[in-house]
């Protein structure tokens, strides 16, 4: 199963029109057929449900609801049909799904979308049902036709077999006969212990056309007669267009329209650098009359001063405020982390193909209801004239799940104004600068611990912006004034303390903010990990010993905290100069924990040399994927713990690019180690569990090297060498 | 009218001269496998081989790219050993940076065929991965570094199966001398760009 072959992008828009716009992207997993072939639809396909279809020719076309965006949910999802449906893997195509009520998320109400590590979770009845179904129609279906009972047949590998008379008929022979029958209300599902796919570390079936070049992302599709955009957007959130001078944009070769929208100017031309090389061209005169200009000094102040205070309660058990003041020992620290840019490889693009009566949108997201419903209100038209093609995405990690659909409507709002098929591109630039981060966040915290170093008070307070307050799931996530994403990881903290308060200070800033890879846990784990370790310390305890004792009520974190360290060797010694630290996490209800290993030089850069990981996870669908997506967590996590950082002068983002909102690169990549607990437990998520452990795990191994706290994120040498001028407060 | 050479193909685009080369390759030529990533040069989304060498492809313009050998990722044949590599160690996860990854890859191993990790950390840290691939990628190199010397001591022995032996059946030797070819395609570009 190592050839996936991509439509071409001529063949996928014809095919695509022809089939009234549900199928962006169909490949073939068969490595027999040329990459100019298009793969045309059978005429009598059998499609027992909105997730399968076998036609004649035996091929099994699998449609995916969930968008590929590293993930691997392209390879996992069809692993749960496969197991149920016994399918030959080279006879797979994938295609990704149209927008319609039988693709809605299973979790999320009446929405399509993949986020919140949920994809495995979601589906993994979901896609073995679907399987089993149509294993039992084509069963059904051959045992009618030699009229035995369907019971003396069993499904393989695309082949329905009667081992008493040795007849075997193929899917695609049974399509016609199977095509009439019902399909079943329910189906029985196989045991696990008979499980042949599921567990198995099958190659990511688009591997092939990732690494030579073929897939098609959103940047890559074209449609006759498109043209290219790039908008110049209000220098400050919330800013607006008073008036422009488009004279020497117009002269530049190859722009056909500068328009104004209602995110700002779009310059249309036919190529990148010609509406590149356009809009900075443009005179544009803004007007910032914004309600207040965001200034991460000023916000500092403002947030230090909220977290001395108590905020709306989000846990409170016992009186941590007394049993804080008759401790024996107290500590407490505040800390900080900053606003983060996805920054996913890919920027993000919509092209858009507006019609009097259709609107076709090839993008790559990962909410296609929402951006569907807003390109409907956009456009006017009705739902169904609006159509969603997914392709690729060049990374996620969040930012393509915009409620607002913002890159979505932009393109849309420029397509309206030009008239013509068009591509919105965003340069590096637009997307550092262009909002939607991870909040920053301030957290103070307090720690009590008896005369024996017992562990009796917990007091957390969190500032920091909603990512949920007006968005969709605001039902379904804010209760009594607590937005769940905001304390996710500090009030379901694990650890056995009688008195524990944890509250939330909601700011309003106007700066646009969303969830970003681990979402809330992105900072709590930072915060309750490197405290956490902090209070080991004070009561005189080895960390590993002291979280361990402080989670017998949770045994699942304590068996990967276990694994991790024993893998690590944790305790044993290590190189001159270097430390470990811990931390353990549990989010999207997976278990994770890590023991990084570091050293500082004399400058203050922190190396991160390797990272010891230990997952529960439940079952794994497939183990190398879940690996290479913890994998992909840490290194995700670091660089933030290293170096992100979105900050704000005068209502501006201070940063560009790369240059000065760096990501790890792999001189800074340390060796990582995963080890996945074996369970028969339910599926749970892997894309972001792995990001929230690292930071703390890596500040408590700068403790173990240089004695300093680290409240901050990122570890930057100037904090490190500044943290050791500060008290521990 | 600008003349290129991509992949052995001459092409002649009407463009302005100052455009990066990046964009022509990918909108006039269709050549959708480099990728835009930044702009400047800070993320090797880009990198193509101009003359053997990888450069990024965002900072020439096109006009400085007439009259040498541009080979994209298109132009590298599914069978060579660092695609090879890239797939058996299940490398991609978005994918949308592997291109770069890929034609950098290249490019080291073309320079140096046995290379340390200190070597891999020089090359290959230009090039960004945002799904932190790098591990994958690391042990990758040193995988198609092995399979080239494997193939060497292979050409070494045999060194008749190098002459260009048409319709040959017997898959895995056929494969074998296509390598081989290829392998010394690239060779053989590198050496007339270091004459130029």
């Amino acid at each position: 199963m190592n050839g996936i072959i991509n439509m071409t992008r001529r063949d996928f828009l014809r095919t695509g029109v022809l089939l009234g716009g549900g199928l962006v992207l169909g490949f073939s997993l068969s490595p027999q057929r040329s990459s100019g072939e298009t793969t045309t639809q059978s005429a009598h396909p059998f499609a027992p449900n909105a997730f399968i279809r076998v036609a004649p020719d035996e091929t099994v076309t699998i449609i995916i609801n969930k968008s590929e965006m590293g993930q691997g949910v392209y390879t996992a999802l069809p692993m749960l049909i496969a197991e149920e449906l016994s399918v030959d893997w080279k006879k797979v195509r994938i295609e990704a799904a149209p927008v319609a009520p039988e693709y809605n998320h299973t979790e999320w109400g009446n929405m399509q979308g993949t986020g919140g590590s949920s994809s495995i979770r979601s589906s993994w009845i979901q896609f073995r049902k679907a399987g089993a179904a149509a294993r039992v129609m084509l069963i059904t279906a051959a045992a009618d036709l030699w009229q035995v009972e369907p019971q003396t047949c069993r499904a393989k590998r695309g082949f329905v077999i009667n081992d008493a008379t040795h007849k075997r008929l193929s899917y695609g022979q049974l399509v016609e006969k199977a095509a009439l029958l019902t399909p079943p209300k329910d189906v029985e599902l196989k045991q696990p212990e008979y499980f042949t796919v599921i567990g198995k570390p099958m190659r990511r079936v688009d591997a092939r056309d990732k690494t030579n070049g073929k897939a098609v992302f959103g940047i890559d599709v074209k449609v006759p007669g498109m043209l290219t955009a790039i908008v110049a957007r209000p220098p400050v959130f919330g800013g607006r267009v008073k008036s422009f001078n488009a004279e020497k944009t117009g002269a530049v070769p190859g722009v056909k329209a500068v328009v104004e929208i209602d995110s700002g100017i779009a310059v249309v031309a036919d190529s990148f650098w010609s509406a590149k090389t356009g809009r900075d061209a443009l005179e544009i005169q803004w007007d910032e009359n914004t309600l207040s200009l965001p200034d991460t000094e000023s916000l500092r102040k403002q947030y230090t001063g909220l977290a001395a205070t108590e905020g709306a309660i989000a846990r409170k058990e016992g009186d941590a405020v007394k049993a804080f003041s008759q401790a024996a020992k107290q500590i407490s620290a505040g800390y900080e982390v900053p606003y983060l840019a996805h920054a996913p490889m890919e920027t993000l693009n919509c092209c858009v193909d507006l019609s009097a009566d259709r609107c076709d949108i090839w993008t790559g997201t990962q909410m296609q209801t929402a951006d569907r419903d807003a390109a409907a209100r956009a456009t006017g038209l009705p739902h169904e004239q609006v159509k969603i093609h997914t392709t690729f995405l060049g990374g996620g990690f969040g930012r393509r799940a915009n409620p607002w659909s913002d890159f979505v409507v932009e393109a849309v709002n420029v397509a309206k104004a030009v008239q013509r098929p068009v591509k919105t591109m965003w340069t590096r630039e637009d997307d550092i600068k262009g909002g939607y981060y991870r909040p920053m966040w301030r957290d103070q915290i307090s720690a009590g611990l008896d005369a024996e170093g017992k562990l009796i008070s917990w007091q957390h307070t969190i500032v920091g912006q909603s990512i949920i307050a007006g968005t969709p799931f605001e039902q379904m996530l804010i209760r009594n004034g607590i937005d769940a994403t905001s304390v996710e990881g500090a009030e379901d903290i694990p650890y056995s303390i009688d008195n524990i308060l944890v509250s939330l200070h909601t700011t309003k800033i106007g700066v646009p903010v969303q969830w970003w890879r681990s979402v809330g846990h992105s900072h709590t784990a930072f915060v309750v990990e490197t405290f956490i370790d902090e209070a080991a310390h004070a009561a005189g305890k080895n960390p590993y010993e002291f979280r361990s004792g402080l989670l017998t009520k949770y045994p699942r974190h304590k068996a990967v905290l276990e694994l991790a360290a024993q893998k690590a060797g944790w305790g044993e010694q290590l190189k001159a100069g270097h430390g470990q630290g811990l931390a353990v996490h549990k989010a999207f209800s997976t278990y994770v924990a890590q023991v990084a290993e570091v050293s500082v030089d004399g400058n203050g850069a922190v190396r991160v040399h390797k990272v010891v990981c230990a997952v529960d996870c439940g079952r794994v669908v497939n183990p190398d994927i879940a690996k290479a997506q913890i994998e992909s967590g840490i290194v995700f996590g670091l660089s933030a713990a290293l170096f992100g950082t979105i900050t704000f002068s005068n209502g501006r983002v201070d940063q560009n690019n790369f240059y000065d909102y760096p990501l790890l690169r792999m001189k800074d990549m340390p060796e990582i180690e995963v080890h996945i607990v074996k369970s028969e437990e339910q599926p749970t998520g892997v894309g972001e569990p792995g990001v929230p452990p690292v930071a703390p795990a890596v500040a408590n191994a700068v403790f173990a090297v240089t004695g300093m706290r680290m409240r901050q994120l990122p570890m930057t040498p100037d904090i490190i060498s500044g943290a050791a001028k500060k008290p521990h407060t | 009218m600008i003349t290129l050479e991509v992949n052995g193909k001459k092409y002649e685009v009407e463009v302005n001269p100052d455009v990066p080369l990046l964009w022509v390759i990918r909108e006039q030529l269709g050549l959708t496998g480099t990728k835009y990533g930044c702009g400047v040069a800070q993320c090797g989304s880009c990198t193509v081989h101009i003359d053997g060498k990888a450069q990024k492809s965002c900072q020439v313009k096109v006009k400085d790219a007439q009259g040498r050998k541009i080979t994209t990722i298109e132009g590298i044949p599914d069978d060579h050993p660092v695609i090879k590599a890239w797939l058996s160690g299940n490398v991609p996860q978005c994918g949308y940076c592997q291109p770069g990854q890929v034609m950098t890859a290249i490019a080291l191993l073309d320079e140096k065929p046995r290379p340390g990790d200190n070597d891999i950390d020089d090359h290959m840290s230009g090039v960004l991965c945002r799904c932190g691939t790098y591990q994958r990628i690391r042990r990758a190199i040193h995988k198609a570094s092995a399979m080239i010397a494997a193939e060497g001591k292979q050409e070494r022995r045999n060194p008749e199966q190098d002459k260009p032996k048409k319709k040959k059946t017997g898959s895995k030797k056929s494969k074998k001398s296509q390598k081989t070819k290829k392998t010394k395609k690239t060779k053989k570009t590198k050496t007339k760009g270091e004459q130029q």
